[in-house]
């Protein structure tokens, strides 16, 4: 009997073979699966980026016909959030909630291995509308109707692929604020959590609040369509602007779901690299919270050309303008992390301060378009489209890289190749600003967005897009090969422990790479593993 | 890393500047001119906390890296400073909100306006309806620009003048005068932009939006549709041609228009596709066949070879199906009818065109493209199936 029991013990570690990742509950295989999931739709959606950039190269049709050019927007737009980023990250917080809160894996694992197991049966019903009689979606990823109405047999793959990602996010939303509450080891108290823990507590109620409206929202699209309601049909005593408003309220809170994380990863590693404590903590969790309370109230200035009466207008504007305010208090903290620190520039730290100052470009051009008046003229211009990527590819995206980069030793236990890593920093730094920049110009000079011709005087920006944007792709390649061979193929160098001199936190204090099972009895947390740390007369650890 | 960003963009700009147009328009009138002072406002303060921002930073990183600067300071906490940048970029919104708001405030009164004309977006045109004066046309991609831009066209889109950005027939504007636009859709949403006016709107069906605009300068100005509304979005222009009131007077008199409104008189239709036509009325008429076959190839050219392709062809790729030897255009004609009365899936229905413009245009269609059913359809055999 204790024999056999004593083996069983042994059989801790994973299941072998395919199953394995299968019926896996475990929070770091399903982060490493959410991970991989993203890294192919990454992949996927860059493709048609690419096809988007090639048509683009030049004035006149040559490669696709302008349906299909929709259908790349489209697709593409919904890969890259719900396939690539909205993956991503919670591919990081399955890794990295648990550790860094001293749980021993999720709350609801078996609710982790849906979410996760739902993601490639809804993104195989969505890609598979491509090869359907009329083409994928193609009304763009906002799905306005009575345009989105016209889709052909894509909608209803469209529509359920939709709700699919939405259940998926809810799970995995709804695993991470259970686990946040109720989870953490003793002392960790809500104002000790790293900012990592705090943002995506706070993304997770976002993605509560909102991901059942755009389902409604979807739903409504659906009936409009089969079931002959008129929610949005004019023609039927329906509204087509009721749908924007309704989209909108779940539009707006999403894209700080798109951000808030990746915020997150910038508070992180920018401390452990200025080997200084991050400036500021209580305020980076207010100015997160006031955000993530904004983002509810701006929906509209989407909108600002719908035809929405004066005081709308005013109310969106001004209140969109103070959404500046936490942002920049972000900004300046960790500028202020930064000053009179230490700093080594390894490649996290090289993309957390790309991200800091390319995101803050992309926060520039959101000023810019919160003034209402001109607004009307960058709308729906190539302008937003750079303001847009500018907040999303070298913010979102690049703070997955950081974070990927700066945990990844912890989670295979090897290195990846540093020159390797800032080479593929620096190529990438340069061709982002080649394909985004170019497009501020384009749209201010009357370029609109989604369309697959242009007028010739557009020309010159857009070949460097495209240059900039085949680079890019390109690029990514050495990160992938850096990845793969070195730390998941293992032939890099051993990770220590502690594989930052400046890291401090849970995840730090197990073994690289880190165990199959973490903190399965609550750890006893030491004061230097506290990140956030307060000027109070407790608590003072000096960071040397 | 960002002074290198900062050089490379500002080598390509340098570079560039001479060959393509950068920033927003000035535009051609007041409220025009009080968008771009905006937009230069914020910019340039965008650039001021830009330029301190990443200062501070830069410095840190030259400056406070562990090589020069291996002992890190040890603070972490202000509530002074936190409150200062807190209150600071504050001030600096309401000093931007100020302006703004008088802006918009001024941007949404449109009152007391001398001119109203309803715009209606269409898959994928424009129609104009000037509501006093009795004049309405379509305004179509021209030609030109329609045959380059088909795929692998041949064409250089170099060679075309004002590529997709011309159009059969602009919408004709008296400087000097205030002129009310409202906006709504027959089909899906739409957005009617030119730049040089600063107007952007969505013109969305169930709705009349409003805009307005008052012309400072004589001249051609040009835009496009800026909402995604289906396949030709990127193909249905708007060019204004803003001309002395003089001219616009006499412009509205040769359209069979007049000036100050006598909305009692049935509005007249000046379609583009039968500009050689005489002043059409929807009375049945009887036509030859040489007639319907010339008008109609006009009429297949502008509203049907998008899709059908201008020889009948179709688009396999996307669904579109030739009409060279299908059924409905060889079969009978009255379902030939009702189909471009009606429409079918993605083909819209085109009932807002006139009887003899259908008659014309499902006549050319049964014997042209490689078609011979042989009939002639008449204004009359529409009006009876409508």
């Amino acid at each position: 009997m204790s024999e056999h029991h004593d083996s069983h013990h042994d059989d801790h570690g994973p299941e072998k073979g395919i199953m394995r990742w299968i019926k896996t509950t475990n929070h770091k295989d399903l982060g490493t699966l959410y991970l991989w999931f993203a890294f192919i739709m990454f992949f996927i959606g860059g493709v048609m980026s690419l096809i988007i950039r090639l048509e683009l190269f030049s004035p006149g049709l040559q490669w696709v016909n302008p349906e299909f050019f929709n259908s790349m927007t489209t697709m593409h737009a919904l890969i890259m959030i719900f396939g690539g980023v909205m993956p991503a990250f919670t591919g990081l917080a399955n890794w990295m909630v648990p550790m860094m809160v001293g749980a021993s894996d999720l709350a609801l694992p078996r609710v982790n291995n849906w979410g996760f197991w739902i993601l490639p049966f809804a993104f195989t019903l969505l890609l598979s509308t491509l090869f359907m009689g009329g083409g994928g979606p193609a009304s763009g990823w906002t799905m306005y109707p009575p345009l989105v109405l016209q889709t052909g047999d894509a909608f209803p793959y469209m529509i359920f692929a939709i709700h699919l990602m939405g259940i998926s996010s809810i799970t995995g939303a709804i695993n991470v604020i259970v686990t946040i509450l109720n989870m953490r080891a003793p002392g960790m108290t809500l104002l000790k959590m790293p900012l990592f823990v705090w943002s995506w507590l706070i993304t997770a109620y976002l993605l509560i609040a909102t991901m059942p409206v755009l389902a409604g929202a979807v739903t409504m699209l659906l009936t409009d369509k089969y079931f002959g309601t008129s929610f949005f049909t004019a023609a039927g005593g329906g509204d087509p602007v009721m749908f924007q408003h309704i989209f909108w309220f779940f539009g707006h809170p999403e894209v700080y779901i798109l951000i808030l994380p990746a915020f997150g990863v910038v508070s992180t590693i920018i401390p452990t690299f200025a080997r200084k404590t991050l400036f500021g903590y209580d305020s980076m969790v207010y100015a997160m919270a006031s955000i993530a309370f904004l983002s509810f109230i701006v929906w509209a200035h989407h909108m600002f050309t719908v035809g929405m009466p004066l005081a709308g207008e005013l109310f969106f504007m001004f209140a969109t303008m103070l959404i500046a305010v936490p942002t920049g208090v972000k900004v300046f903290n960790w500028v202020a992390t930064m000053w009179r620190g230490s700093m080594t520039f390894e490649t996290p730290m090289l993309f957390a301060l790309g991200f800091v100052f390319l995101f803050t470009l992309g926060g520039f051009s959101g000023l810019m378009l919160a003034i209402a008046p001109a607004d009307f003229q960058y709308h729906d211009s190539y302008f937003v489209v750079a303001h847009f990527h500018y907040v999303l590819v070298p913010g979102a995206v690049f703070s997955i890289i950081a974070a990927i980069y700066y945990w990844l030793p912890k989670w295979t236990g090897h290195m990846y190749n540093e020159s390797l890593g800032k080479l593929h920093f620096w190529l990438s730094a340069i061709a982002i600003n080649l394909t985004f920049f170019p497009q501020h110009f384009a749209g201010l000079a009357g370029m609109p967005r989604r369309i697959p011709d242009y007028a010739v005087q557009f020309t010159d920006w857009n070949v460097i897009s495209s240059v900039g944007a085949f680079f890019f792709f390109i690029s990514q390649f050495i990160m992938a090969y850096n990845w793969i061979v070195n730390c998941v193929m293992r032939k890099g160098a051993a990770a220590p422990a502690r594989v930052w001199e400046g890291a401090h936190g849970l995840e730090w204090t197990v073994p690289s790479p880190a165990p199959y099972h973490t903190f399965e009895t609550p750890p006893v947390i030491s004061e230097s593993e506290i990140t956030a740390v307060h000027d109070e007369p407790s608590a003072q650890p000096s960071r040397a | 890393m960002g002074r290198l960003i900062w050089g490379l963009s500002g080598m390509l700009m340098a570079s560039l500047a001479h060959a393509a147009e950068y920033n927003m328009p000035v535009g051609v009138t007041e409220i025009s001119r009080e968008v771009h002072g905006l937009h230069m406002l914020i910019f340039y303060v965008c650039c001021a906390i830009g330029a301190a921002v990443f200062g501070v930073m830069i410095y840190s990183i030259i400056a406070h890296r562990k090589s020069v600067h291996p002992k890190p300071a040890d603070f972490h906490e202000s509530i002074k400073v936190e409150i200062a940048w807190t209150v600071l970029p504050f001030v600096i919104l309401i000093a931007m909100a100020i302006p703004a708001a008088g802006t918009l405030i001024k941007m949404e009164d449109t009152s007391d306006a001398e001119i109203t004309i309803k715009i209606t977006g269409y898959q994928w045109k424009w129609h104009y309806e000037y509501m006093d004066e009795g004049v309405s046309f379509f305004s179509n991609l021209d030609a030109k620009s329609n045959v380059a831009r088909q795929l692998d066209s041949g064409i250089n889109p170099a060679d075309v003048p004002n590529y997709l950005l011309e159009v059969d027939e602009p919408l004709v504007l008296p400087i000097g005068k205030k002129v009310r636009l409202l906006l709504t859709s027959n089909d899906v949403i739409h957005a009617w932009w030119v730049p040089q006016l600063a107007t952007k709107k969505d013109a969305v069906p169930g709705y009349i939006n409003q805009l307005w605009t008052k012309i400072d300068e004589p001249g051609i100005y040009r835009g496009q549709c800026a909402e995604l509304c289906g396949r030709d979005h990127g193909f249905m222009p708007v060019v204004v041609r803003a001309v002395q009131p003089e001219e616009y007077e006499r412009w509205i008199a040769e359209r069979g228009g007049k000036i100050g409104g006598d909305t009692e008189a049935a509005p007249v239709e000046v379609a583009s596709a039968a500009e050689a036509a005489p002043v059409a009325s929807n009375e049945p008429e009887e036509l030859t066949r040489d007639q319907l076959m010339a008008e109609g190839e006009k009429v297949y050219k502008n509203y049907c070879s998008a899709c059908h392709q201008a020889d009948g062809s179709g688009m396999a790729a996307a669904n579109f199906p030739p009409l060279t030897g299908s059924q409905v255009a060889n079969g009978p004609v009255d379902a030939h009818i009702d189909m471009v009365l009606q429409g079918k899936n993605a083909m819209a229905a085109f009932a807002y065109l006139k009887d003899r413009e259908i008659a014309a245009v499902v006549t050319y269609e049964r014997n042209a493209l490689g078609n011979a059913a042989g009939d002639v359809v008449q204004p009359a055999q529409i009006a009876a199936r409508r």
